[in-house]
């Protein structure tokens, strides 16, 4: 398939893991589906779930873990 | 101003309407002042009016305005001699207090210990029963063994509240009408509280039904302590104050001068130094009140106690930190009038308050007699979204409560923040609505009434945009 960005539709800090010490939702080479979590956003310290909005498998995340990401961004790539 | 001062510059380890607040005090002082600021914050408010500017990190407050060590460096790269911690990040952090002092540098508060002392629910709850301060009832530490957990809540009266843990943000807490639920309620949060801590004791605690907020503004200087008075701060949304006012009207002189002399006495009992607060669980039907927990720093509604008492706090934390004594007796501190803080969140009321940070674009201050805006915003500003949601506060002042209120409505209906929504139609519907005006609220009140009355501050909004 196509390769598909997923973006964050808010902007904050970038999270692949519900929490520091807890495994990351996804890696490179999972399959995810459209609905599953990917990712957490955090805007002005509230949490955001990020799900993915299509089938694929994850290629790579452009964003460290812990960064800033804007609106719009792309957090995980899917192949 | 008198005294030898010890300090010339300061620098600011805070962000936001507070830095800039603090700015404010330091030019009373003739300061001069470095603003320490994240990435994100180069183009702050605060950036511009400050003397100096120091970069401290990258915008997540762990990387800047929770890093102690990239704040000491600023202060010593920019030769300040002092340090506002300002609210939140690092200002009732214990050993921060302590680095600052191990640098050669003055900490605006009170010293380590007694950040310590206060942060530890166990150690304050002992230190205000020591000073003769009311607490809640509830046992003094974990118990363990179920019979002596009952006998506890019948001797301090239901309901209670069952905590499996301390300090869990409200997880897991049981409410026990009678005995028969206490031993049905109590085995099951005790076992909650062995699989998630590995500790099966418990708390229990009194609960006090329909509290108020009440608290009480004191300054000391290392040996004298005074107070200004109380401020009530009901009005909660998720635990979280959004309006506040000085003084209490649920509050009666007699209770009142229990209330401050309470303050005074635990402030006295740890030598307090700087503006601290000390809140109270208040329960108007009888007139009771307990000790919650003594907030170590300056707090976000401290401006509605300036304008009833004609002080300025920031100022005073800072001469009385620098090695200035008090300089004032407690019956120089006179109340006059009613003041009301709200404060403007970048939220949306109208989509569960989900922030939205935004790009400030048509902003429009009212002003006039009796009204303040403590803010960070100017035309064009891009609010980062790492950090809290506040944007402001307005606080008006007026001779009496009803004319307050009044006020607050019309400042409200004067002020724009354009761009971005933010929590002015919750104010105005909260003005309007017949229990605030009568204040005959409490500290669950508002989240009930928001379940109600979502219809308001929705219709509102769209009809202002």
């Amino acid at each position: 398939m196509a390769r598909h960005d997923i973006k964050s539709p808010i902007p904050g800090s970038f999270y692949r893991k519900p929490a520091p010490t807890e495994p990351p939702f996804v890696d490179v080479g999972d399959a995810v589906a459209v609905g599953d979590v990917v990712a957490l956003v955090e805007v002005m310290k509230s949490f955001h779930e990020i799900k993915s909005d299509a089938n694929g498998t994850v290629s790579g995340f452009p964003v460290e873990d812990g960064d800033p990401v804007t609106a719009g961004m792309t957090i995980v790539e899917l192949v | 101003m008198s005294q030898a001062r010890q300090i010339r510059k300061l620098l600011i380890a805070n962000r936001g309407e507070i830095a800039c607040r603090v700015i404010r005090a330091a030019r009373e002082l003739g300061l001069e002042t470095v603003q320490a600021v994240s990435e994100a914050d180069t183009e702050s408010l605060a950036a511009r009016m400050a003397d100096e500017v120091k970069l401290i990190g990258a915008p997540h407050p762990t990387k800047s305005y929770l890093n102690s060590g990239a704040i000491l460096s600023a202060a010593r790269d920019s030769c300040a001699d002092a340090i506002h911690p300002g609210y939140g990040f690092l200002s009732e952090n214990a050993g921060f207090a302590d680095a600052v002092k191990q640098a050669g540098l003055v900490f605006i508060g009170p010293p380590g210990e007694t950040i310590r002392i206060m942060g530890d629910k166990a150690a304050a709850r002992a230190q205000a029963r020591d000073a003769g301060v009311p607490t809640v009832p509830g046992s003094d530490g974990l118990v363990t063994d179920m019979d002596d957990a009952l006998t506890l809540a019948e001797t301090i009266g239901f309901p209670v509240m069952i905590k499996a843990s301390a300090g869990g943000g409200g997880r897991g807490i049981r409410v026990a009408e009678n005995a028969g639920e206490f031993r049905r309620l109590a085995p099951q949060a005790s076992s909650e509280a062995a699989a998630a801590f590995g500790d099966s004791g418990i708390y229990v605690e009194k609960l006090i039904e329909n509290a108020r907020h009440v608290e009480v503004q004191v300054l000391g200087d290392g040996f004298d302590a005074v107070h200004f008075f109380e401020r009530e701060c009901s009005l909660q949304r998720r635990r979280q104050k959004v309006w506040e006012e000085a003084p209490s009207a649920a509050v009666s002189e007699a209770v009142r001068a229990r209330l401050c002399s309470a303050a005074v006495d635990l402030a006295k009992s740890v030598n307090y130094r700087g503006a601290g607060t000390v809140e109270f669980l208040y329960n108007d039907a009888t007139g009771e009140f307990y000790f919650i927990e003594m907030n170590t720093r300056i707090q976000v509604e401290h401006p509605v106690t300036e304008m009833i008492c004609g002080t300025d706090l920031v100022v005073d934390m800072i001469r009385v930190c620098a090695g200035e004594p008090l300089g004032l007796t407690q019956d120089r501190i006179i109340r006059t009038g009613h003041a009301i803080e709200v404060r403007l969140n970048a939220e949306d009321p109208a989509n569960n308050f989900m922030p939205f940070p935004g790009i400030v674009n048509g902003l429009r201050i009212p002003e006039g007699d009796g009204i303040r805006f403590d803010h960070m915003l100017y035309d064009g500003y891009a609010i980062p979204p790492f950090y809290d949601s506040l944007l402001g506060k307005l606080i008006v002042w007026a001779p009496d409560r009803a004319q307050a209120v009044f006020r607050l409505r019309s400042a409200l209906d004067r002020l724009e923040i354009g761009g971005l929504p933010t929590t002015a139609p919750l104010f105005t519907a909260l003005a309007d609505s017949a229990e605030v005006q009568a204040n005959a609220v409490h500290t669950g009140w508002m989240e009930a009434w928001l379940e109600q009355n979502t219809d308001k501050i929705t219709r509102r909004r769209e009809t202002t945009e």
